[in-house]
């Protein structure tokens, strides 16, 4: 029962990951791939511990794991032992018991994957964590702008709308701030709050589009969390004509500058159709590359060597990559 | 008007005190502000009640037992006015006699339960059954009733038949009464029947699923905050409602910094206000949530520092009241749970002295040692309107606490006479701590 060390092989959130384990991770990523499945975790069984819905996520853990030769299990609240009253601790040990070599867990608690990696000693890696982190789609998200862009250090991004609510921009942040970018978060006093700008170094608030658009490279949307309001009143038309992103509102940003949503997107709400498809709307990829940055998530968490990773013929430019790390102004993750 | 209940501080639970041999203690430091007295003096227990303060070596030959306070601090019993003992219905977390084990463990020869237990106390059969002998308490124990049927805030509770059980106060702890026409009613017959009001003061439509404070913590931890100011609105009408009706209003656990402004106000204005506050909010603040420790989840939460400060000042100046442990014990497996769905509650009163000696008297705000001592005496027993508690006058209850206010210790929970090991100073080093404990002229802890 008592608590102890987490598995060093976790994910838990970017907050206390450091530059060099981010770079690794994308580096690792970059040499794997979803079409050339690689037998590292044969053997290994992963379960899918999900305490809330998910397509994203859910899927590309579940490709990712059996490109890697895994064998997965899903576990959901319905139809499980949860509905009867089952802890979350206890849920943990019996998946523990059964065989499981890691859990992936997704929670509508914040700090959920925290509390069971305390308690059960195999690697958790969280899935997404009520309004907490989701570490594996900010990861996605620097790995897909690093597809477009040569560093992320000087870069200027702006996220744009229901921050208050959003694990993926509590996990975004800390991850651009680590590596050097210029963050701007913009919306409405109940989705951006002032202490929002206390989570990382230099951020800075943006009350109006035109302010947080100025100059920026990457444009970040965030979906409004209607699941989440729990009474606030937003004022629905007022928060389209206001922040709704337009092709009018993302010719404010530099011209090449990348569009991104971690989904899913609700069209008409924070962006219109011709932004969601456009040519500058990297959405789905984002969704592609969570196969692989999800790969070398799982490899980190549980194959013993990681060395002997990736295809030979690649290795040489892969290895291009720095590993050398500033902390204190941040890495400098590049392509 | 103090205490037309007929009951004055008369408390069950406790063996009687007549059977107890006479006591002497001697050599010590006696510390009783509602005296005034600072000095080295010699007390006499005899028949469950002080005999005879006197200068050392005054009082020859008495006493059958003799208690030699050398280097100690004797002051008068400590009176805690918030604890939970889980009696009835949750005896896994508490029950009257592993709580009243912890209590004499930590100096408190008096404790007040709430009334949140199951059923709720709202009656006098169960205000009578806690404090029979048969519970097994070992300190003086008070019963504060629910103040409507349920703690539902619908439906006043028979104030004058549960006075006449022994309830001291009434309160909804845990759930504030927020309709003003009902607190207006409890404050008006709680008036009438000379009892004090004990409010939670926690505007709920406000903290709905908010498990800790609001601010830069919550933000980061992506837990919803609970704010100040759902404290200090409740103080503020409460201190209104309590100035119209002139019934005694007690805010529990205060930790904001806008509601000790109230109450400072309040009481500059004479209205009967008084206020609590406990060792955690005068020590800890929200950032030591970390990484969700449940340890850290109460309610009120720990708060930001600027409220600490306030809180701080407030113990300094003479506006605060009594320190209050809140002592609120739950099960290891309740605790062992996602933040959010924990309970509320920390244990508190064997490490309540402690605390104030190391965070308050050598610490921070430098208090003195006479302010230390009213807070756990005179100031909680001016709240319930004891005058023969909380002081070593001659004539007083023979309830004495002795510390010593230089030893060093570390506390650890597991080996906690509470039942629920629940505390975030486990593991602590204190300066300051309980030697003895006496209860009606009985040795109950220590010695």
């Amino acid at each position: 029962m008592a608590a102890g060390a987490v598995h060093k092989g976790s994910l838990l959130g970017i907050e206390h990951l450091e530059v060099a384990e981010m770079e690794s991770i994308l580096r690792l990523a970059r040499k794997l791939n979803v079409n050339r499945p690689q037998p590292l975790l044969r053997n290994r069984r992963i379960a899918l511990l999900f305490y809330e819905t998910s397509t994203r996520t859910r899927t590309s853990f579940e490709f990712a794991a059996k490109a890697l030769g895994a064998t997965t299990t899903l576990v959901q609240t319905a139809g499980s032992s949860i509905e009867k009253g089952e802890s979350l601790l206890d849920t943990g040990y019996t998946l523990r018991a059964l065989g499981a070599d890691a859990i992936v867990i997704r929670h509508p608690s914040s700090g959920a994957p925290s509390h069971l990696a305390k308690h059960i000693g195999i690697p958790v890696i969280n899935a997404g964590d009520g309004m907490h982190e989701h570490p594996s789609q900010a990861l996605l998200d620097a790995y897909t702008i690093l597809q477009h862009k040569k560093t992320l250090q000087g870069l200027k991004v702006a996220i744009i709308g229901d921050i208050f609510h959003s694990r993926v921009a509590r996990s975004s942040i800390h991850l651009l701030s680590k590596f050097g970018v210029h963050i701007t978060l913009c919306g409405p006093q109940e989705f951006v709050p002032d202490v929002a700008a206390t989570l990382a170094k230099g951020l800075r608030i943006a009350r109006n589009m035109e302010e947080a658009l100025h100059g920026a490279d990457v444009v970040m949307l965030l979906r409004v969390q209607k699941e989440r309001l729990s009474g606030l009143q937003i004022r629905e038309a007022e928060y389209v004509d206001r922040y709704q992103m337009t092709p009018e509102k993302l010719r404010l940003a530099k011209r090449d500058a990348l569009l991104m949503h971690p989904g899913p997107i609700i069209r008409g709400m924070e962006l219109t159709s011709e932004v969601a498809d456009g040519a500058q709307s990297l959405i789905l990829q984002e969704v592609a590359n969570g196969v692989p940055v999800r790969m070398a998530i799982l490899v980190r968490a549980l194959a013993k060597t990681v060395a002997r990773v990736g295809n030979p013929r690649k290795s040489t430019t892969a290895g291009k990559v720095s590993t050398k790390t500033k902390k204190t102004t941040g890495g400098r993750a590049s392509r | 008007m103090m205490n037309g209940n007929g009951n004055n501080g008369n408390a069950s639970g406790s063996r009687n005190g007549h059977h107890a041999p006479s006591l002497l203690i001697h050599g010590g430091r006696l510390v009783d502000p509602a005296q005034r007295i600072d000095a080295e003096m010699d007390i006499l227990l005899r028949h469950g009640v002080v005999a005879e303060v006197a200068a050392p070596g005054a009082i020859k030959g008495a006493g059958e037992e003799k208690f030699n306070a050398r280097g100690l601090v004797v002051a008068p019993g400590f009176i805690d006015l918030h604890v939970h003992f889980r009696e009835p219905g949750q005896a896994h977390k508490e029950t009257i006699a592993s709580g009243s084990a912890a209590a004499a463990a930590g100096g408190f020869a008096s404790v007040c339960v709430m009334p949140n237990t199951n059923p709720v106390n709202d009656n006098p059969e169960t205000t009578l059954w806690m404090q029979q002998p048969e519970r097994g308490s070992l300190v003086n124990l008070f019963v504060i009733a629910a103040a409507t049927k349920k703690s539902d805030g619908r439906e006043l509770t028979d104030f004058r038949e549960l006075q006449q059980a022994g309830a001291i106060a009434v309160t909804d702890d845990g759930r504030p009464i927020l309709e003003d026409a009902m607190m207006r009613a409890v404050l008006q017959r709680a008036f009438e029947c000379d009892l004090p009001v004990i409010q939670h003061a926690e505007d709920t439509r406000l903290t709905a699923g908010c498990p800790m404070h609001s601010g830069a913590t919550s933000f980061r931890l992506g837990l919803r905050g609970y704010p100040s100011s759902a404290e200090t609105s409740i103080v503020e009408r409460d201190i209104h409602l309590s100035q119209a009706t002139r019934g005694r209003l007690h805010v529990a656990h205060l930790s904001a910094a806008g509601a000790l402004d109230a109450v400072r106000r309040g009481k500059r204005h004479r209205v009967p206000v008084t206020c609590e506050v406990t060792p955690h909010h005068f020590t800890l603040l929200d950032e030591h949530v970390g990484d969700y420790n449940t340890n850290y989840k109460m309610n009120p939460p720990l708060r930001g520092v600027e409220d600490r400060a306030a809180i701080l000042a407030g113990l300094a100046d003479g506006t605060v009241d009594a320190i209050a442990t809140d002592h609120a014990p739950h099960a290891a497996h309740e605790k062992a749970m996602e933040f959010e769905r924990a309970p509320f509650g920390i244990t508190g009163l064997e490490t309540a002295l402690a605390l104030a000696i190391t965070q308050l008297h050598r610490g921070g705000p430098k208090i003195p040692l006479s302010r230390i001592v009213e807070l756990f005496t005179s100031g909680p027993a001016r709240v319930v309107g004891w005058q023969t508690r909380g002081t070593l006058n001659k004539g007083s209850f023979a309830d004495v606490t002795l510390f010593d206010p230089k030893k060093r210790w570390t506390y650890d929970a597991s080996k906690s006479l509470s039942k629920s090991k629940n505390s975030p100073f486990d593991g602590w080093q204190f300066t300051g701590k309980v030697v003895a404990t006496v209860v009606r002229g009985r040795v109950v802890y220590g010695g």
